[in-house]
């Protein structure tokens, strides 16, 4: 729990007093409804005040919010749990590359357009400071095009550099590096062989949760891929309360609620390029709004319709949502209180003993002793594995020696189920197109020996020659 | 026959074999692992299932009387019949008995009740039915006609459970078995996580719960799936009872059980997944639990200095029908002179009768 943002730890200890009899959601939802009720009886008759400027709503011209809130003070409301989520976990610092992973959705659009502000704050204490010590942190964005999946698959990657460039530009100065890659490069820088294989590897999988997943684990490792080859050394994604709260909900139906507290957490350092979610304590609806309000432009992402456990799942968030504004809140926190890995935090580096402690970030007490433990992580979704996994990882070891047969006992049980083929031919092939940086996670001694294997098999005259070593 | 319903349903003309065994004609698709397999094959991986359950758990020790909670719905039924034969076919030197709770639910308890007795006749499983009105004192029905349909069910479940205990320490049963499914344990994980119970959330994925109690209760059917007890009662043509509690219009727990339903229309597995995940749950160990101790009127386990069922008990009598309801913080008053109880262990093994089993007009 230490690791849980400062935001929300009051929060958690009164749930745990109360767990005894129903969970604090209701109060939650109670606690909120009292706010919007006294903000009107303070606002006293026709007069409508913003409970937190006083000023009133109407006269400002602005429709009322959220608890009664006028425009601006929503505004600043929803960049204070940003900054706040930014602060407390240490997520950026002031020589940091960001990149901001942008979907054209509201959510990633809110992250790129609360970075941009607090990237002008800094850059104004950079012009006023005298000393001019501390450098202010860049911004890049990339956006994935994904349309080869979509409904009506539009060929042509310069219309969706046109719709993405207006909304990018204006953020300036400071300058934004805008990248735009397809979803396919993740399987060959080259368009076509990527198409191709892309589709392979998507048909391949029979089961429509498993592809909608694979889609998702590519496009991570595509970000990653394209962070760390512009230099950049953070990662951010527009990931809310709500994304998180189906992520919940469908890893535990998934049989994933071992490494469920990895993905609900701040900070995900697991990845070669850490991966940081300012925007977890706000929901959808709220960005919706703030998006609507301050007449921030996204895209019309047409989703295609499916009938995977995820797109159940996030209806039912949503029906869950329409019956009490709070349980996504709930439902994050629930799985806040799960205990988090070591890599769901940052740890200071040598860099920070030299700024002033002024300027030092605000690590959390790294007193968790798992934090020293190496986690073994499945090669296709990143999951940490679980003890009984990698009793099976280690018992299949000796006795394969393909890499095929080793990255398979790498896999957790849910990618294994909903993901690899189950016949042996096709299991080879779906290995073969797989990008590297999925197959290279798996690392190990037996791996690497296989892999020389391998290379040198044609000249080996004893089969088992390498028996002893295994 | 036969054939009027090979030509009504084409899909079962086909006549695959069964998977399992390769021999006679698949009859019905596991909803596990939608295998088709024919019914004799479909019995023995039901029953094989629970016995390797039973087993792998250690759920049982040879010699202990155990009590099968039989309410006469499904799952109960089942539960009863299976745990008669498989103690008869492995030998598990089980001393088992049937333990039904009477609600007084006129046009519901009453009628289920004779399916029980019915199951008594049948499996030749003695039958001990204890009754709210012996026990507290009044019956649902009256309890109903004083508060209201609300809450009412609170009532019902916190007398329930102690009625069940109560129940097998008279009959000095060493444990409960209940008929609690698959299904009902990927739901209240479920449940447990939109409501943020953590600890709860911790402790409904044990086959095992109240080891530390007098009496443990266990579920055989924690990994066997609703619709295969079902496809079991009905194709073994078990006697049971399948109305609802007329008292029990619950939406919310519905509207979860309906989730749970798509999802398994989706992937069967997901309910197992779910358990699993449950189970796996990385919760600090630290989490406090209550501490136990016994209630100073009746002596059950209690965390407070009144159970549950006192309190509500009290409430009744003394006209307050809201006391109990809801949070306890502040209502009983008591929580930091909780009487602790010195060994647990002891308790445990120690003589059932010392149970104050008596002090609620028994």
């Amino acid at each position: 729990m230490a690791s849980c943002g400062g935001g929300v730890g009051a929060c958690h200890q009164s749930h745990c007093q109360r767990s005894e009899e129903d969970g604090g959601a209701e109060e939650e939802a109670r606690e909120m409804a009292s706010v919007s009720v006294d903000s009107c009886a303070a606002g006293g008759g026709d007069l409508v005040r913003c409970p937190k400027c006083g000023e009133e709503a109407a006269a400002k011209g602005g429709p009322r919010v959220l608890n009664g809130m006028c425009p601006s003070c929503f505004h600043a409301h929803l960049f204070g749990k940003f900054k706040l989520a930014v602060t407390t976990n240490a997520m950026i610092s002031p020589t940091d590359k960001v990149l901001v992973a942008f979907s054209g959705g509201p959510a990633s659009r809110v992250a790129l357009q609360f970075i941009h502000e607090m990237q002008c704050k800094s850059l104004e204490s950079w012009d006023a400071s005298k000393s001019q010590a501390l450098p202010v942190f860049s911004v890049g964005v990339v956006f994935i095009d994904e349309s080869i999946i979509s409904v009506n698959p539009s060929n042509d990657i310069n219309k969706t550099i046109e719709e993405i460039r207006p909304i990018v530009s204006p953020l300036s100065p400071p300058h934004k590096d805008l990248h735009v890659a397809t979803i396919e490069n993740i399987c060959s820088m080259n368009c076509n062989d990527g198409k191709t294989k892309l589709k392979k590897l998507l048909d391949s999988v029979p089961d429509a949760t498993g592809k909608e997943d694979l889609l998702e684990y590519l496009r991570m490792h595509l970000l990653q891929k394209i962070a760390l080859d512009n230099g950049y050394n953070k990662l951010v994604l527009g990931s809310c309360t709500s994304t998180l709260a189906c992520h919940v909900i469908s890893a535990t139906a998934k049989g994933q609620g071992y490494s469920l507290p990895a993905d609900v957490q701040y900070v995900d350092a697991r990845w070669e390029v850490p991966v940081v979610l300012p925007l977890h304590d706000c929901v959808t609806e709220e960005l919706k709004m703030l998006c609507h309000l301050d007449g921030m432009e996204t895209l019309q992402l047409l989703k295609k319709p499916s009938n995977s456990i995820n797109s159940l799942i996030s209806s039912f968030i949503s029906h869950l949502r329409d019956e009490n504004p709070s349980r996504e809140r709930t439902i994050v926190r629930t799985a806040e209180k799960l205990k988090p890995f070591g890599f769901n935090k940052f740890v200071e580096d040598k860099y920070h003993e030299f700024l002033p402690s002024r300027l030092r970030c605000k690590f959390q007490n790294t007193s968790n002793s798992e934090s020293a433990l190496a986690e073994v992580f499945c090669p296709l979704c990143g999951s940490p594995l679980s003890e009984p996994e990698l009793q099976s990882v280690s018992d299949i070891q000796e006795k394969s020696h393909t890499a095929v047969e080793v990255f398979t006992a790498h896999c957790c049980e849910s990618c294994s189920f909903q993901i690899l083929p189950k016949e042996p031919v096709s299991l080879q092939q779906f290995y073969s197109i797989l990008p590297q940086p999925m197959t290279r996670r798996v690392t190990g001694s037996t791996l690497d020996h296989s892999m020389l294997r391998e290379l040198i098999g044609d000249c080996l005259l004893v089969d088992d020659y390498d028996n002893d070593g295994t | 026959m036969e054939d009027g319903n090979a030509s009504a349903r084409p899909r079962r003309a086909t006549g695959r074999l069964c998977s399992i065994c390769n021999q006679r004609k698949a009859a019905l698709k596991r909803p596990k692992t939608l295998e088709q397999i024919c019914r004799e094959c479909f019995y023995s991986v039901f029953e094989d299932e629970i016995h390797s359950v039973i087993v792998d758990n250690n759920l049982f020790r040879p010699g202990e009387r155990v009590a099968v909670a039989a309410s006469g719905g499904k799952d109960s039924t089942v539960l009863a019949y299976v745990m008669s034969q498989l103690n008869c076919r492995h030998n598990y030197g089980l001393d088992l008995f049937l333990l039904s709770v009477d609600e007084g639910i006129t046009g519901y308890r009453d009628d289920s009740l004779e399916t029980v007795k019915r199951n008594e006749i049948e499996y030749g499983l003695p039958l001990k039915v204890v009754s709210y009105k012996d026990l507290y004192g009044w019956t649902m029905d009256e309890i109903v006609k004083t508060i209201g349909l609300k809450n009412n069910c609170t009532f019902c479940g916190v007398f329930r459970r102690q009625a069940l205990d109560r129940g097998a320490a008279l009959m000095e049963a060493d444990k409960i078995v209940t008929g609690h499914n698959a299904d009902d344990i990927a739901e209240t994980v479920l449940l447990n996580i939109l409501r943020g119970d953590i600890a709860r959330l911790s402790r409904c994925t044990f086959i095992t719960t109240g080891e530390d109690g007098p009496i443990p209760r266990c579920k055989p059917f924690k990994y066997s799936y609703e619709k295969e007890i079902v496809m079991y009662a009905y194709f073994k043509k078990l006697d049971y009872f399948s109305t609802e509690c007329i008292y029990s219009p619950n939406a919310y727990r519905g509207f979860a059980r309906e989730f749970i339903k798509d999802l398994e229309r989706i992937r069967p597995r997901a309910i197992l997944d779910i358990i699993k995940s449950g189970e796996n749950f990385r919760i600090a160990t630290s989490t406090k639990m209550p501490e136990q101790g016994t209630c100073v009127r009746c002596g059950y386990i209690s965390s407070q200095k009144l159970c549950k069922a006192c309190l509500l008990l009290e409430g009744l009598n003394r006209g307050l029908p809201k006391l109990g309801i809801g949070r306890t913080r502040g209502s009983n008053g008591v929580k930091k002179h909780v009487e602790h109880r010195n060994s647990n262990t002891e308790v445990s093994d120690s003589n059932l009768e010392s149970k104050q089993c008596g002090t609620l007009n028994f």
